[in-house]
């Protein structure tokens, strides 16, 4: 049995130890936000925040959670830059398909909170690891800088 | 998929002249199907099969394409709402249920979402059943107001009796205006009188897109439902020989391991514990006839098919001309590709002795229902699919052979089961975009082709996907892009050989059919310019005859990417265009080389012209991300067999284009008042030609494949 | 004229003196043990028991029990094994500079492995180097540390392999070209190089470093991978466990230097590290010190992986050049780390980052951890580029420690210019491997 922190709710899942996080979050809690694109840390589909950090959660064992606290799209829109970017998300109509976009806007806000100006060579530091098979990229890149300037 | 664009506007008029008041309005069709979504409600306004209003006010528009990213409910709902004058932004969207009479798309007769037919096939259609609908409500507020219709207007959501200054909502006439008879003719708007259409309008289903809580079809969770994952014989035609799954049964969590034929699943609590006892399990696989396959056996194979004449889509008296003296020629080919959509493959099912249930994102849903059916041995209405918004098709579901394994596995499983592919099994096992070949063939006279020739070698999905679409000789979409060109040729000489890899499925992806010829034609014409020691830009432009709008799209594009201005050692410009979809676009990439070969793309501008912009700011979206996602089929894509197996599984090793790869993209929209083109596909198209040619121009390596092989590029290197 | 003569022979004593140093340097090694001084005692004289055979907690265990846990401690299963092969059923390619050799089929299949093979003929081969049919073998099997094996261990083992299902699976030729398919030679080597004498307790020393002894030297075989070659391709026991090499990958000092070796290594890290192939801030074993934790070192009970490091932490220090003071985390921006590779920068921040963090603290678990990480801080990226190229723990449904491999999607270039990258930022001495490296390193 692990008890975890999930957009600051105490949550218990009754799993095997080495459980990628992913699986707890969409099979056992039923968030299904967070999604599956690889499994293995390479497109950033599962993209959560372990203690603020952006985490591949694919690939995080729920056993190495700890008392650290997870937050996942469902809960990114409660902070100020998550619902920034959420905002130029939908103003810059970045979205095509959507399914990459949880973990890309997860990935943006984590950028947004280290750095509240990043340039384009800061962006793709932090973005690229994230696939978007859509090819919503120049409007990511978009987002973020409006998000950046007050949204 | 229809390659005549000519064809497919018919084939839109037509379904517009008879589907759309009697097949698509459907007043006499009012089927049980609708009857259950209107929930029989007797104050609803439900004149055909996509629009209804309940007399408390709220409209929804039923949706008979699938949105998988492209914007189509945005573009489709624009249209209905045009000219019922409906306000758009509190319109509910639903999912169509399977019915192919309702919902068939215009141009395929089936409920099937591709080839980008959408806007072209529903423009008329969609705009005939608002515009019925609107004059239904103004009879009855006319009737209720005593007052001649024609005095009448509308108006967001409202009918207006300016004489009167009454005016009533849609919702308060719904009951009344159901007994209205629809008008046999309904009056279209002018173009002038655009209201949405035209205008960028915000997406339709993006906000829960933001937040997670938008359900794909890999969130489905049905009551009880547990999570399987599957391995599929790897190589096509393949038999499981002998499983151990000893110590995947002692693994925790594990409820069912199931081995049929040619798959081993495991049904487990959790999808990650499906998976991990599935690689626990050791499985011999018999490989049958195709274990030895290669990649160099098939491109061996297409190459040698290639040598027959094939069948005749185009001859203007060009055979006799294209051999001997004077004549150039190139062979042109393009790999294997896998879809990829970022959301992998996956099917919820749930199977009785009297049922079947599935959810699913399929861009097919009448051929989902059918495949269900036939592998859960019901017929086709006991069986619901629930579709879903899809994470990413470009053709990967136009097929339903996932839902076909979902189903099998299913029938062994008791309660609901997510059937979820690993993305390993997702690249590995799938059907493909096919390999094909252009052999191109010109004959010059005083810097011109004269004669010109192009014999294209590739399977024929429509034949196999949508049978009565394919006449048996000319597969329309195989010669796509290369029957019709944009330029005047004075004699040309086009033809099809087909080809089917063996071995392997193929299956449509994004761009389709003219994606070869395209890459052909316009690689061919920046050959020929080479060899007439003419500028890419001015041969085109000497070569285009009737096609206006071609030239329009190729002097904007040449314009704003500044064609003349001069660029530094190994950077290059090169040029794709192209009349496709029903669309003519041209792209322009400058790309730079360095001295190990690497490329690097700068810079991609794209003039595009699609006849009316239904929402401008979409089609902006969609040229952006189809030039990404050929991006990466130029840069990156490929997919190889080896001993039937196929080498690629994962991102790691089939590589798409990342944020750090992606180059400046400007798109620039011609607005006419012809009718749509469509937009999904022409992008993607454009990319490779536009980079192939920028190539030439940078390092004079004309680069005759795809992916682009650096080692060719390396400075020194000989192609 | 005498004096010219004189001149002469002492010039030619000298030489010949010189000679026979080098060769005596080069022919006559120091033993195993040697380095530990004290006092060499058989194995029955030392007067305690629990060095060779298996733990204590084995003690009762059924014998085939016992002969796969020693199976297990000697390690056949890596080299007896192809990829995708059936266990033990042989196949697996060993690349070396004159030919490639394939390990035998050692089920117990009576054509194609060793089901007719006697004990004794089994024994001489394990002992001696010496073939069922009298023919020398290559010291790619390494009879020169297995000799140390008791007979009683080696039987058990012999046990085990025969209780397991016989694989029909004919033996693989080697392709080993003149002289080096001359197979008398090896006796010549045998004769200089293998003691074959059984393993050999130092008195004074207590029984867990004895225990330990026995496991690394003769079960474990470890400085066959971890101790440099000499000319003669014998282990060079005078600079024991200073690092070697296996199959392109570098096989790290694990002497007892602090810079170079493990010397700063915890006794808890060490352990950690063959109980589950990775510690906490040392990175994680990869390559075929992977498969040596997956099959041998994290199948013993923790008393005999203790004994083991008991054992390590005796050897002497020996400094290398190949190993540097480790740098500490890189910088957590991007843009604070090396310039001028913007290629490598590119491929890192797309296909690594995510895993690995721009501080290399490795940004999921630790076992992504880049800091401190040997590999990273070797200034010839042997390693990081062998890792890129091939991955490292088996499937990604694994849990723990997975890469994959990058080979079939990247060039030469862009994997050379992504491990400079790495050892650059990272690591203590940047490298600047070649595509034609790469190149080399991808058919290994
Ligand atoms: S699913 Fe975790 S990174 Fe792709
Ligand atoms: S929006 Fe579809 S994958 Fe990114």
């Amino acid at each position: 049995m692990f008890e975890i922190s999930i957009n600051g709710n105490r949550r218990q899942a009754q799993v095997d130890g080495d459980t990628p996080l992913l699986w707890v979050l969409r099979d056992v809690l039923g968030l299904t936000g967070t999604k599956f694109g690889c499994g293995i840390a390479q497109c950033g589909a599962c993209t959560v925040h372990v203690d603020g950090s952006p985490v591949r959660s694919c690939r995080l064992p729920v056993s190495a959670v700890g008392a650290r606290s997870i937050t996942t799209i469902e809960g990114i829109g409660a902070s100020p830059i998550g619902a920034k970017v959420q905002k130029a998300w939908l103003d810059l109509e970045v979205i095509q398909c959507g399914y990459c976009q949880s973990g890309q806007i997860m990935s943006a806000v984590a950028l947004l909170e280290g750095n509240s100006n990043p340039d384009d060579e800061a962006i793709d530091a932090a973005m690229s690891g994230n696939i978007c098979r859509c090819g919503t990229y120049v409007r990511i890149r978009e987002g973020i800088k409006r998000a950046a300037n007050g949204g | 998929m229809v390659a005549d664009p000519s064809v497919s506007r018919r084939d839109a008029l037509r379904a517009a002249a008879i589907g759309g008041t009697a097949l698509l309005l459907g007043v006499n069709l009012r089927s049980a199907s609708i009857a259950a979504i209107s929930g029989g409600a007797s104050a609803t306004f439900a004149p055909d099969a996509f629009i209804r209003i309940t007399s408390d006010g709220r409209a929804t528009l039923i949706m008979p394409q699938t949105e998988m990213g492209q914007g189509i409910y945005t573009a489709l709902s624009m249209l209905i709402a045009e000219e019922l004058d409906l306000p758009l932004d509190e319109v509910t969207l639903e999912e169509a249920p399977a019915n192919d009479k309702l919902y068939g798309n215009p141009i395929f007769k089936v409920q099937a979402t591709g080839g980008s037919t959408s806007v072209r096939g529903y423009w008329l259609p969609l705009r005939t059943v608002g515009a019925s609908a609107r004059a239904m409500l103004v009879s009855a507020a006319a009737r209720r107001w005593r007052v001649d219709p024609s005095t009448c207007r509308t108006e967001a959501g409202e009918v207006i009796h300016d004489a009167s200054g009454r005016r009533s909502s849609y919702g308060p006439l719904a009951a009344a205006a159901m007994r209205e008879t629809p008008p046999s003719a309904p009056q279209l708007k002018r173009l002038e009188d655009f209201r949405l259409i035209g205008r960028s309008h915000r997406r339709l289903d993006t906000r829960p897109k933001t937040d997670g809580s938008l359900r794909y079809g890999i969130d489905a969770m049905p009551e009880g439902v547990r999570f399987a994952s599957l391995a599929c014989a790897p190589v096509l035609g393949g038999r499981v020989e002998r499983v151990d799954d000893s110590q995947a049964r002692a693994l925790p969590g594990v409820r069912q391991i199931i081995v049929l034929n040619d798959i081993v699943a495991v049904v487990a609590d959790t999808s990650w514990g499906a998976m991990r006892a599935l690689a626990a399990i050791d499985i011999k696989w018999r490989d049958g006839e195709f274990g030895s396959l290669s990649t160099e056996t098939l491109r061996e194979a297409l190459i040698e098919a290639g040598r027959a004449d094939g069948n005749v889509a185009v001859d203007t008296g060009a055979s006799s001309k294209l051999s001997g003296e004077g004549v150039i020629s190139e062979f042109y080919d393009l790999p294997l590709l896998a879809h990829a959509p970022m959301e992998p493959m996956n099917c919820t099912v749930h199977v009785t002795a009297e049922r079947c249930e599935v959810w699913v994102g399929t861009q097919v849903m009448t051929m989902t229902q059918r495949a269900a059916a036939e592998e859960a041995g019901l017929p086709p209405e006991k069986v619901v699919v629930h579709n879903h918004l899809i994470g990413g098709g470009f053709g990967r579901r136009l097929e339903v052979d996932g839902v076909r394994k979902a189903v099998r596995i299913a029938r062994h499983v008791d309660g609901p089961v997510k059937v979820v592919w690993s993305r390993e099994e997702d690249i590995a096992r799938a059907p493909y975009r096919s390999l094909y070949g252009s052999w191109m063939r010109a004959r010059l006279e005083d810097g011109r082709p004269v004669a010109w020739g192009h014999k294209v070698a590739g399977p024929t999905v429509v034949g196999r996907w949508l049978p009565p679409a394919f006449d048996g000789k000319v597969d329309n979409d195989a010669v796509d892009g290369a029957a019709e060109t944009p330029y005047d040729l004075p004699a040309s000489y086009v033809t099809w050989v087909r080809h089917e890899p063996k071995g392997i499925a193929t299956a449509f992806w994004r761009g389709v059919g003219p994606n070869m010829n395209v890459f052909a034609t316009e690689s061919f014409v920046d050959r020929v310019a080479h060899e007439a020691g003419r500028s890419p830009l001015d041969l085109r432009r000497s070569m285009i005859g009737k096609h206006l709008r071609a030239r329009a799209v190729l002097d904007m594009a040449a314009e704003k990417a500044g064609w003349n201005d001069p660029l530094p050692h190994r950077q290059g410009r090169g040029i794709s265009l192209q009349f496709a979809f029903g669309t003519y676009l041209c792209t322009i990439a400058e790309v730079a080389v360095d001295e190990d070969g690497a490329v690097k793309v700068l810079r991609m501008t794209t003039a595009v012209d699609c006849g009316t912009p239904v929402n401008p700011d979409g089609i902006v979206s969609q040229i952006q991300g189809g030039i990404i996602f050929g991006l990466s089929a130029a840069l990156h894509g490929r997919i190889t067999i080896s001993n039937g197996r196929t080498e690629q599984s994962n991102f790691h090793d089939y590589r798409v284009l990342r944020m750090n790869e992606t180059p400046r993209i400007e798109v620039h929209v011609i607005r006419n008042a012809e009718p749509p083109g469509g937009i999904g596909e022409p992008g993607t198209v454009s990319v490779q030609a536009a980079v192939a040619n920028a190539i030439y121009a940078a390092t004079g390596v004309h680069l005759t494949r795809m992916p682009i092989d650096q080692s060719l590029l390396a400075k020194g290197a000989r192609a | 004229m005498i004096g010219r003569y004189r001149n002469w022979l002492l010039l030619g004593g000298a030489a010949l003196i010189l000679a026979a140093v080098v060769a005596w340097r080069l022919l006559f090694l120091p033993d195993a043990l040697d380095f530990a001084g004290g006092t060499r005692v058989p194995l029955a004289d030392y007067g305690r028991s629990g060095i060779a055979g298996v733990p204590e907690e084995l003690a009762k265990a059924e014998p085939l029990a016992r002969g796969k846990y020693l199976a297990e401690a000697a390690d056949c299963a890596a080299c007896h094994t192809a990829k995708g092969g059936r266990p033990f059923s042989g196949g697996r390619p060993f690349k070396l500079p004159f030919g490639t050799i394939y390990t035998p089929n050692i089920t117990p299949d009576r054509e194609t492995g060793i089901g007719a093979w006697t004990d004794a003929e089994f024994l001489r081969a394990v002992h001696k180097g010496i073939g069922r049919n009298g023919q020398r073998l290559y010291p790619a099997f390494p009879y020169a540390s297995y000799t140390m094996l008791t007979d009683a261990d080696v039987i058990a083992i012999r046990r085990y392999l025969g209780s397991l299902a016989a694989v029909r699976q004919a033996n693989l030729p080697n392709t080993f070209a003149f002289p080096f398919n001359q197979r008398w030679l090896m006796a010549i080597w045998g004769a200089f190089f293998n003691s074959d004498r059984r393993f050999e307790p130092v008195r004074e020393r207590s029984v867990q470093w004895n225990r330990g002894a026995y496991l690394v030297e003769a079960a474990g075989h470890c400085g066959e991978c971890h101790t440099p070659r000499t000319l003669m391709q014998a282990m060079d026991t005078r600079r024991k466990f200073a690092g070697g090499q296996a199959e392109g990958w570098n096989a790290y000092n694990i002497s007892g230097d602090r810079l170079s070796g493990i010397g700063q290594w915890t006794d808890a890290e060490l352990t950690e590290y063959l109980a589950k192939g990775h510690a906490t801030g040392r990175g994680v074993a990869s390559g075929p010190m992977a498969e040596a934790v997956e099959l041998s070192t994290s199948r013993l009970t923790h008393s005999d992986i203790t004994a083991m490091v008991a054992y390590l932490r005796t050897i002497p220090p020996v400094r290398t050049k190949a190993s540097p003071a480790m740098a500490g985390p890189a910088p957590a921006a991007a843009s604070a780390g090396p310039s001028g590779n913007v290629p490598g920068k590119r491929i890192f921040e797309g296909a690594c980052a995510s895993c690995h963090a721009w501080s290399g603290r490795g940004a999921i678990t630790s076992d992504q951890q880049l800091t401190g990480n040997r590999a990273v801080n070797d200034g010839s990226a042997s390693n990081v580029a062998m890792m890129i190229l091939h991955g490292t723990g088996g499937t990604p449904e694994r849990p723990g420690a997975y890469m994959p491999s990058f080979a079939a999607a990247y060039s030469d270039t862009e994997i050379a210019d992504v491990a400079n990258y790495v050892t650059a930022r990272f690591g203590a001495k940047p490298s600047r491997i070649t595509a034609s490296d790469v190149k080399r390193m991808r058919e290994e």
